[in-house]
Order: C-alpha cells, then structure tokens, then sequence
C-alpha cells in the first residue's frame, strides 16, 4: 500500500492505496465520487476524464499512488466551484447530454477548451472533443452547448 | 397537415402557459447528469456486497473437459467459484423460440453451459470476490481445460452438407426460415422494362452502450425476496424472467433500474452471465454485483445485424416498381437469445423490404442459422437499416438503369399520402403516413441545385461528391402480435398512476423506463399539461417494480406512444377528479372549471377560484368539511394498448452529402438531413437530438463499426481502438425536419422517434458514395463501406 | 479489466533509479506519463513486478537549445510539443505530428519517451524523429549512449534499449530543411493507417537529403532508401515524384491488418508520397 495525501477538489486526503487502484477506481470506490466513470478502462472512450494539476487526462490511466500531492479536480468539483455553471447550463437548454454516462468527461473536456480562449470554430470544438465518446446524442446538441457558452462569454464584458 | 396544438386533442386551450405538448421543455434529469450526480447501478454500493468475474471460453467451440477451481479459490479475497453444474441446480435453463414464427428452433441455455463453450467469450466459470480486481486474479487462477471442437462460423456454410451441427439434437442449424410470397414475381420479372440486382452486405456490430451491462442481485434468506439492481429496459419482464428461472414468485422478486447509461436494445435481453449473478445471489444469501468491462462488453453484448442479402428488383419503362425479389441470410450465433429471439431481425428484413413504395409483387426469404459468434439479437431499429438499404440501394440501380433522378424514380413509387390505410405486400397495415410530404419537406431544406452544381464542378478538379436518399419506414408502439402471440412474458400495455399529494404537487409513476431519451422528461409535459399544472410540479417515478404499474419498458419506440397515452389518459382522469373535487367545494359545475398552472380556475373567464394546496389541504387534512359521499380520491392509474393495428409505422427520408476521396478510399461527411413523421411530437428538441444519435449509430454502422472474426471464430475487435465508434470529429451537421400524422389510436397521437435516424442513415450514405463514385464506375453495397471495400471497387487494390 | 497486483517505486533520480533497478531486476518496469503502459496493463499484455515512476526524475524533463541541437527531455509532453516555441521554431514537423497524436487528454500526460520507448510501428513520433535526423540519448546505470533515431527501432515494438536503460532525451539538429507530416487515419486521433514524416532540403530546385519515413505499414517506421535515391539531387516535378512512387516498392513490405491488406497499405504510401511531395511543390512554387 501506498501512501498518498493529494488535494481533492480543494479538500486534502490522505490514504494508502493500492498500485493497481486507478484514479478513477480511487475517486469512486474510496472517496464516494462517483461522477467520474469508467466506460472502458483502457484510455479510449473519455468518460474518465477528470482534470489533474490543471489540465485534463484520463482517469483510467492514472495510478492512484502517483499522485502525491496533486491536485484533482472531478466533475463534482467543478459543479460546486461554479467555474462551468454557464457551461452546464447550456448542457440543459440544448438537451446536449440523453444517458448522461459521458457527459461529466464531456463536460471536463470542454471546460479545458473554454479556459483555453480563443473562439474556436464548430469544427474546432468538435476535434477537441474527439477523444470523448457518446453514444446517444449526434454530439451537435453538445457542439451547440459549448458554442453557447463561448459565445456568451466572449460576450460578458 | 395535422395541426400540433392541445385543443386539437382535446386538451386546455393552447395558450394555457401549461400547455406543454410540442414544447421544448428542458428535460428535468438533466443538471444531475451534468454535475455528475446521477446513480448508475455501479455507483450502488450495499453491504457485504461482492463482485462476480467470469473466466470466458477462449474458444468459438470447445468440451469444457475439466474445471480445476483450487488454485483460485486460494487467491486472496475470493469467496466462492461456481461452475454451470453449480448454478443448474437452482437455475432452469430457457428457450427462445416464439410460438408465432413457426417451426422456429433453439436449444436451452443455462446460465453457464454444462458441458460445451459455443463462443468465444461465453461465461464459463463464475469467481466470486471480495473486490472486482480479486475476483479478476481468481479468473486467472481457474485451470479449466478446453478441447477444441471445430466451429462453424461462416453462415453461408451453416445449413450445408459437412456442416458442425451447433446443437445435435436439434437436427440441423436452421433456426428459422419464413418467405412472404404475394402477386406474381416471376410475371412481373418476366414483363419488366429493366431488372436491377445486387448482393449486399451488413456488417456484424454491436451497441457499445458506454455504461456496460450492469447487475447487482441481492437475495434476503430471512424473506426470501430477489432485490436486482439492474440496468434493464424493462424492469418488469426480467423481474418475471428472474421469478421463473429461479423458481420464485414474481411477488418475492423486485427489479430496481435507476439511471442506466444507454441500451438501445442492448439491455433488453436475457444475458447468461447476468442470470448467473442472480442465481449466485440466491444461492449465498448476499450482494453479488457484476459490471461487464470493455473486453466482455464485445464479446458477450448482443451483436446485431450480421446479414448478407441477394435483391432484384424489376420496373417498367416509366419507372413504377412492379417486383421486388430478396433472399436474406443471417447468422445469429449459437443460441436464440430469450425472450425476443433472434429470429425477428430477420422476420423485420421480410416485413419491411419495399415498405416505403405501392407495389403489388414480392417475395422475401429469410434463412436464420447458427453458428459459433456472439448471439444477435435487437438492436437499434431491429432489421429496418439492412431492409431500408435493400430497398433503397436497388432502387438507386433502377434510377440509373432508367436515366431517371432518384428523387424522381421515388416520387413515382411512394405510396401516396392520401391511400391509407394502406396493406403492404408482406401484410403490414399503415394507418397513416406522409412518404410525399416528407420528400417536399426535405426538399425544401436540402438545396439540391447547389449540391449538383458543385458535384459537377467538384468532379471537374477530381473530386469526388455525392447525395443519396433513402425513404424508409419505421415500425413503433408495437401490439401483443410482436411477441405476446407468441408466447413470451413480453407486456404490449403500459400503466400509469397519477396522484396529487397535499400541496399540489403531482406524482406519476409509469410502467416506460428512461435510458436518457427522455421518457421521464415527456411524461411530465403530458402529466403536466393532462393536469393543468406547472411542469416542475410534476415528479416522474419510473425504474422500480414495487412501485410502478406493470409495463413493458421502453424499446421498440413505445416511451411516448404507449406510456405517454397512459399518463394522459391517467392525468385527465386525475384533473377530472379534481375538479370534482372543487366542484363540490366551490358549489359549482365541475364542467365549469378548469386547472390553468395548479389553480383551479373558472373555465369561461379564467379568473382563479382556488389552488390545489388550498384543494389538498381540506382532502387531506379536512375531509370532514366535504359532503360524505363525495369520491375523493386523488389519484388514479390508467393503462394504455394499442387496439386496431398490430404497429403504429412512422415513415421519413434521409438524405445524405458526402466526398469520397478516391485515392484513398476515405468518405467525408459533409452533410445530412432527415424529415421524420413520429406523429405527435411531444418535445421538438428531444425528438430532434434523438433523431441524430439515431443517424449517428446509422453512421456508425455504415462506415465504422464492425465484429471482426478470424476464421477460427475468435473475435478481433475487442477494444475501443479497434472498434471504431463514430466520434464527434468525423460526424457531419445534421439538419432535422418534422411532418406530423398523428396515430389516432391514442388521444396524444404520439408514435415512436427513436430508431427513425438509424433506419435510414446507412441507406443514405451507401446511395451518397456511389453517386460520387459513378463517374468512376465503381459502387459498394457492402458496409462498413471501409476505405478498404472503396479502393477495391475502384480497382486500385485487388 | 482491472491492473494486475504489482508494486510502485518513485525515482527521484537517476541514481535512485540505478538502485531500484538493482533491487528488482528485470521484472521492474519503468512508467513516466503510462498513457500506453497502462492501457496494455488492463489487457494483462504483461504483469511487471514493480512500476517505478520516472516523472520526478529532474534530468528528464526540459526543452533547451543546446549548441547545434534541440534537446527535448524524455519527459517532454505531446502537449508541450504542440505549444513549445522552441519547438515551434526548431522543429516545426514535431509542432505539426503532435496535435495529430490520440485527443487533449492523452498528450497532457502522454511523453515523448514513453511514445519512442513503446515503439509503435503506426505511432508519429518514431517516425518524426527519424526524419528528422534525431539522436536518442540513452542513459543507464553504465552511463550514457547516443543513438542515432534510424537505428534506435530495432523490430516490432522494440528498441536499441537495453534491460534498465531508459531513454533521457532526444536531440534534433538544428538545420534548416522543409518538413511535413501526413496521415491516412480512420478517425481524427487514431493510430494511422499509413502515414508518412518527411524532411529534406530545396537547393535550386532540386531534392537534398530527402527522409521519407513511413509509419503504420511495418514493424518499424520505415526510412524509405529507395524512394530517396529517387529523389536525391533531382529537380521536384512529376516525374520525380512518380519515380520516387514507384521506388517505393523496394521499400515497404507491410503486414495485414484489421484495415486491410499489405497492397492497400503499399497504396496508401504511394498516395502520401504524392501528397507531402506535391506540398513541397506548392511550396518550393510559392518560394519561387
């Protein structure tokens, strides 16, 4: 066992873990967050996506014991600080999530677009969202959802 | 057309603000989905729960010779192994045949076989664990010694001489085999100006729901009851399957569903491995949780869709279809899978085939066999993108056979929009669809002299553009003749409560379930809208069989048809007692009032006359200030089925834009539309997004995703990188149109939406890439339509 | 698909490194960013007794010139490379093959040790450093070793390493040359299909130290011998481009695989080699 003391979603802990605990068994099964998902374990589908000292990754890929002292932020961390609420809501009006199974990853991977800047194109948004799978919406309801919320931002003075 | 609005149904007038039908209200599950507070079944945790991995034949076919269980048994945090011997004495097997399709086949299946793995991935030995990763290093542990059989595996060869006979005692691998035969073939053939004909192909694949099968079983010795957590489309069928196969009482067995992250007909089957979880739970009086990962997801989801179909068609000189002529083989795999069986994709191909055109001669022949895959079953628009890409691919050959516009060749041969009801030839009865309304409607969005305009110009600097079309039908709302005729425990009907607590708010629980389409979102909308009250009063409970009425679930587009006509039929009952209710109180006519927005209202002025807390409040709490015979009943449950036709058909027309690079066999997505006729449609924007996702899965089929099998039946495609899922980055804009034809069977009028996109995407996009491939003379019919099957038939590679 | 029971060490250095090595022989393996170790570890492709993390290792992590070289630290990101000025200037090919490799999530922790170590054949970074003329620097317990790219990929998934040496850098010379990176992907951000990364010098027009290195089509990226002999010292026009085409031949010998058989990738190669070429064409027009 490991001993880890990292910072969650602003909150320190401190546990041992196992090696073979990934960050996304870690956050579910030892934390109770269970917003993060495992949808393949392998890297692939997105739907682990979380965000680790500041940028996102994939949680399924991520040793639990590496991460000494890092700093995680989940889905659940970003809806409590507010940082993606316009972001979120415009998830809402443009019904741009059905199971929801992906959605917090989805929601992971545009909130790094968005805090990238820029005005990225429809095509642009969708090439940054490549890396995140779903499987019940055509993904335009998401595109328009991320649109929004760039265009509304750029918009705020 | 038919105008979209609550008085024409009967309902409030239209500019009551709680007039919700056709609304675009946000769906009220969505901000947890988002926040990431939703409770999937592997986010339930219970006590002394523990977790089940299977050890998988590494076969197609093998004799499970021996199951040496000691080595894992000692692995740290393994419980207990349990073997198909094991779990049979407590566990019946099941067979999935339906009375109705006649001389159909299959042989039993336990929850782990006895003594035979007939494919690869077929739970074998169950390791149950304290935790899922030890249960794992238990599977590793198990010496089970296989003997190789041979394995049939190629379809084409199941039913000839020499072949492996799957089940011995069943004779042969012929499951089933049905031709619908009517007018004369062979003269209309014979007669025929020109004849067209090609072999096509669908590619085996599967629904990659991104939450896997899921299933946590609790058995209670003290009360002998089954609780199952379950990621299920139909909570009441698998409580009904659990109860049978475990010889219990339906009573003593209660199916929970909460949120489930995606089935699209994945999760409506019977899953060997998932029936073992329960039957282990029985046997060890605790939680036993099991969630397939990635690797088992491919090999042990149904597949779907593994077709090779001959077509002809025949037309005469001004282009009217007089034949259509088809053979259709399937291979399902080893096993029929319980209850729905695995014959009815087939038995869809044979009646939907030619389902859009007015024509008078046909014949179909379906052949089901065995052989050593993953079984099939439904998925996704069961048979309707393989008939709509016959359909549709002949008679693009006959479009050009005849030097006619395929729009034109179309509009000649659609049934017309005023010939209903209409009987197709295999016997399909339509009562009502808009095949020429939907062809304007999409002609009014697709600017088609642009698109041929820049095809021609594009062609001149070599590059390769294409537009199809694909008209299809859609078969929702199905009736008891789907399965109930024949034998299965499959419930056509569907219930609703609806109830009012004391301050107004209204509760309704239904039979549907809600797998992210937004069941529970429309049902509030009828609720709210049958009631009279804001739609964030109304709180849906569906998912739990303890406290819903009986249903079926939700799959073959029947959420809103079917479950949305019990929760207005229920709501309507509801607000009539309501105002009985006030009528008494208000000493007025019931008749004369209404409920506008959770008051009740003086109907001819509107001017509010009382609100239901106040009404709740002297119900539940006063009753004795009301006249005593007075029914004061604040609740009432309705039940919904279909009556006069078998299936509610919905109709529509896709069309699709697309480049082909020629050099390298790659299609781009340009652009796609759809105009769909879902009757009444209760939320514009679920339906619309519902349609893309449906395209999308139609793309997927078309040109990503695909089983792979090596000769020896092994499965090669069993990651995320090797099956290829369409992601957001290839998938084009995709511009929805709606045409209304209400069902009049039902008060809402509401038909399926949500298997109409992938009906139609993969026809569309086949009809695209040959209409850019035709300067080149080349043309594919055989998906997924790779870069690989592109460049052979363009010649570039052999 | 859980990961198997195994141990993890962190390595604060290189000699801590030397010492864990030591105390678990062979069976320890090293992880920096473990974007495709530990996908294959969920596979159970293989079951290490040890995990020992290399990212906080001081001496592999930077981006500097240093004289005639670009130095990029084994712990150097996918992302950094998409975004680094100094690669941006030194090595545009790798600003230009990073953004193409797997989605935002993966080149944040993905390394370019990790992508050269593991050696995908269908993989951009071997092959863009090949082009590129690279030299990997190697370090071990005996010191260090300077590998030169082209002889760095020795076979299927496997490289000049030996047993606990890992790699530390990569050094690109800094020479001015045209580059460019294609590929023929199903997907945006899956492994390609074919792909080529190619380099060389315009001078009066005609081709100079051309490095035409093919991925996706062999066990190993491919440094084309044929096709550049084709090319070296010719002026950049059809012909030369269809000679360099038809060189091909000698040059790839690919396997089969789930996208097809060796003819279609042996195409797919042809079609590539058309379109970097006919880039440098518009190019060299557009200079011209």
């Amino acid at each position: 066992m490991i001993p880890i003391t990292l910072t969650v979603n602003g909150e320190k802990v401190t546990r041992h873990v196992e090696p073979r605990r990934h960050l996304i068994d870690f956050l579910r099964l030892d934390l109770g967050l269970t917003g993060s998902h495992a949808g393949c374990e392998h890297g692939v589908c997105g739907a682990c996506t979380l965000r680790v000292n500041g940028k996102i990754m994939r949680g399924c890929l991520i040793l639990a014991a590496s991460l000494d002292g890092a700093d995680v932020v989940t889905i659940e961390g970003i809806s409590e600080s507010g940082e993606v609420a316009d972001l979120q809501a415009a998830f809402v009006a443009r019904n741009a999530a059905q199971c929801g199974f992906c959605t917090p990853g989805m929601v992971m991977t545009a909130a790094e677009l968005l805090a990238e800047g820029g005005s990225p194109t429809r095509g642009e948004i969708r090439e940054y969202l490549s890396g995140n799978y779903c499987r019940c919406t055509g993904y335009q309801a998401i595109v328009d959802a991320v649109e929004d919320t760039l265009r509304s931002r750029s918009a705020a003075p | 057309m038919n105008e979209i609005t609550p008085a024409s149904i009967g309902l409030s007038r239209e500019d009551l603000p709680n007039s919700y039908i056709g609304r675009s209200v946000p769906r009220p599950n969505v901000p947890k989905l988002v926040q990431g507070r939703a409770t999937y079944t592997d986010d339930v945790t219970l006590p002394r729960m523990l977790h089940a991995a299977f050890l998988r034949s590494p076969h197609a076919h093998a004799r499970i010779s021996t199951i040496d269980t000691a080595r894992a048994k000692a692995v740290p945090g393994v419980v207990r192994v349990f073997t198909g011997h094991d779990l049979a004495k407590i566990c019946d097997p099941w067979v999935a045949t339906l009375d109705h399709l006649k001389g159909m086949k299959s042989a039993p299946q336990y929850p782990l076989p006895l003594n035979r793995a007939t494919w690869q991935g077929e739970p074998i030995v169950a390791v149950i664990a304290e935790t899922r990763a030890a249960a794992e290093d238990g599977v590793a542990a198990l010496d089970v010694e296989f003997e190789a059989l041979p394995a049939q595996t190629d379809m084409e060869t199941a039913l000839a001489p020499g072949a492996v006979v799957i089940h011995p005692e069943l004779g042969d691998n012929l499951v089933f085999t049905r031709t619908a035969e009517s007018g004369d073939v062979a003269a209309a053939f014979a007669a025929a100006h020109k004849i067209v004909e090609a072999r096509f192909v669908t590619g085996r694949h599967t629904g990659v729901t991104l939450e896997a099968r899921s299933i946590i079983a609790d058995y209670n010795p003290a009360d002998e009851t089954l609780t199952v957590y379950h990621s299920t489309q139909a909570p009441h069928m698998m409580q009904g399957v659990f109860a049978k196969q475990l010889r219990m009482k339906e009573g003593d067995v209660r199916v929970i569903c909460k949120d489930v992250g995606g089935s699209f007909g994945i999760k409506v089957h019977v899953y060997p491995d998932e029936v073992a979880v329960a039957a282990v739970a029985r046997i060890m009086g605790r939680p036993v949780k099991f969630v397939a990962d990635r690797f088992e997801s491919f090999v042990s989801d149904i597949h779907a869709r593994d077709h090779r179909i001959k077509g002809r068609l025949a037309v005469d000189a001004e282009g009217r279809v007089l034949a259509f002529d088809i053979d259709d083989l399937t291979g399902i795999g080893p096993y029929s899978v319980y209850p729905r069986t695995s014959a009815i994709e087939g038995n869809q191909v044979v009646n939907l085939c030619g389902g859009p055109y007015d024509f008078m001669n046909y014949r179909c022949t379906t052949t089901v066999v065995l052989q050593n895959k993953t079984p099939t079953c439904q998925y996704r628009a069961v048979g309707h993108p393989i008939a709509t890409a016959v359909t549709e691919g002949l008679m693009d050959l006959a479009a050009e056979a005849l030097d006619m516009d395929p729009v034109e060749l179309r509009r000649r041969n659609l049934i017309r929009d005023d010939a209903y009801p209409y009987t197709s030839p295999p016997g399909m009865r339509f009562e009502g669809l808009s095949h020429h309304a939907s062809l304007n409607k999409l002609l009014e969005m697709v600017p088609l002299d642009r698109i041929r305009a820049d095809q021609a110009e594009a062609r001149q600097r070599g590059v390769y553009r294409g537009i199809g079309f694909a008209s299809f039908i859609e078969l929702t709302n199905p009736s008891p003749f789907m399965y109930g005729i024949g034998g299965a425990r499959i419930s056509a009907q569907d219930g609703c409560t609806v109830r009012m607590d004391p301050d107004g708010s209204i509760v309704a629980s239904s039979g549907v379930t809600e797998q992210g389409q937004g069941t529970e979102a429309i049902l509030a909308q009828i609720v709210a809208h049958g009631v009279g009250v804001p739609v964030n009063r109304v709180k849906i409970i569906t998912g739990d069989t303890q406290t819903t009425p009986y249903g079926g679930g939700t799959w073959a587009c029947r959420g809103a048809g079917i479950g949305g006509e019990a929760a207005l039929q229920s709501a309507i009952a509801l607000k009539q007692q309501i105002l009985e209710v006030a009528g008494a109180m208000l000493q007025a006519a019931p008749e004369t009032l209404d409920i506008t927005m959770g008051e009740i209202t003086d109907k001819a002025s509107g001017k509010p006359r009382m609100t239901l807390f106040e009404l709740g409040r002297i119900v539940y709490f006063r009753g004795d200030t009301l006249p005593k015979d007075l029914q004061r009943e604040l609740v009432q449950t309705r039940h919904f089925i279909t009556k006069e036709y078998p299936f509610a058909f919905t109709n529509g027309i896709q069309a699709s834009w697309v480049e082909v690079d020629a050099a390298t066999g790659m299609v781009k997505l340009l652009e796609h539309w759809c105009v769909e006729d879902c009757g009444r449609v209760v939320n514009p924007m679920l339906v619309d997004e519902q349609v893309r996702g449906g395209i999308v899965q139609g793309i997927g089929g078309a040109l990503y995703e695909y089983c792979i099998y090596d000769a020896e039946g092994n499965l090669l495609t069993t990651t995320l990188a090797d099956y290829l899922v369409p992601m957001s980055a290839e998938m084009p804009e995709i511009n929805v149109g709606h045409v209304e034809t209400p069902t009049r069977e039902s008060l809402l009028g509401a038909k399926g939406a949500g298997e109409a996109g992938t009906a139609g995407a993969p026809a569309a996009i086949m009809n695209a890439i040959n209409d850019a491939l035709r300067p080149l003379n080349a043309r594919v019919h055989e998906q997924p339509f790779t870069p690989e099957r592109i460049l052979r038939a363009l010649g570039t590679i052999a | 698909m859980k990961w198997p029971a195994m141990g993890y060490d962190r390595a604060g250095s290189l000699d801590q490194l030397w010492s864990t090595f030591r105390a678990h022989g062979s069976s320890a393996q090293i992880i920096a960013g473990g974007q495709t170790l530990l996908a294959a570890l969920a596979f159970r492709l293989s079951e290490p007794s040890k995990l020992i993390d290399i990212t906080g290792i001081p001496e592999l992590r930077g981006i500097s010139v240093q004289g005639q070289a670009l130095r990029l630290g084994a712990l150097t990101l996918h992302a950094d490379l998409c975004r680094d000025p100094l690669v941006k200037a030194h090595a545009p090919l790798l600003a230009a093959a990073a953004p193409l490799i797997a989605h935002p999530a993966i080149r944040n922790r993905g390394t370019i040790g990790g992508s050269l170590a593991y050696a995908d054949p269908a993989a951009e970074l071997p092959a863009c450093i090949i082009a590129l003329d690279a030299t990997v620097i190697t370090v071990s317990a005996k010191g260090e070793r300077r590998i030169p790219a082209s002889a760095f990929f020795t076979d299927l998934l496997q490289t000049a390493l030996e047993p606990q040496e890992i790699i530390a850098a990569v050094e690109i010379p800094l020479t001015k040359r045209l580059g460019a990176i294609e590929e023929i992907a199903r997907r945006s951000g899956d492994y390609a299909m074919a792909g080529l990364a190619a380099t060389l010098h315009l001078e009066a027009g005609r081709v100079i130290k051309p490095r035409l290195v093919y991925f996706g089509v062999g066990k190993i990226p491919v440094l084309a011998a044929a096709a550049a002999k084709a090319l070296e010292g010719r002026s950049l026009d059809r012909a030369t481009i269809s000679a360099a085409q038809a060189a091909l031949a000698e040059d790839l010998d690919p396997p089969q695989d789930l996208h097809g058989p060796p003819e279609m990738k042996r195409h797919l190669a042809r079609v590539l080699t058309e379109r970097v070429l006919q880039g440098f064409l518009r190019e060299k027009v557009q200079a011209a």
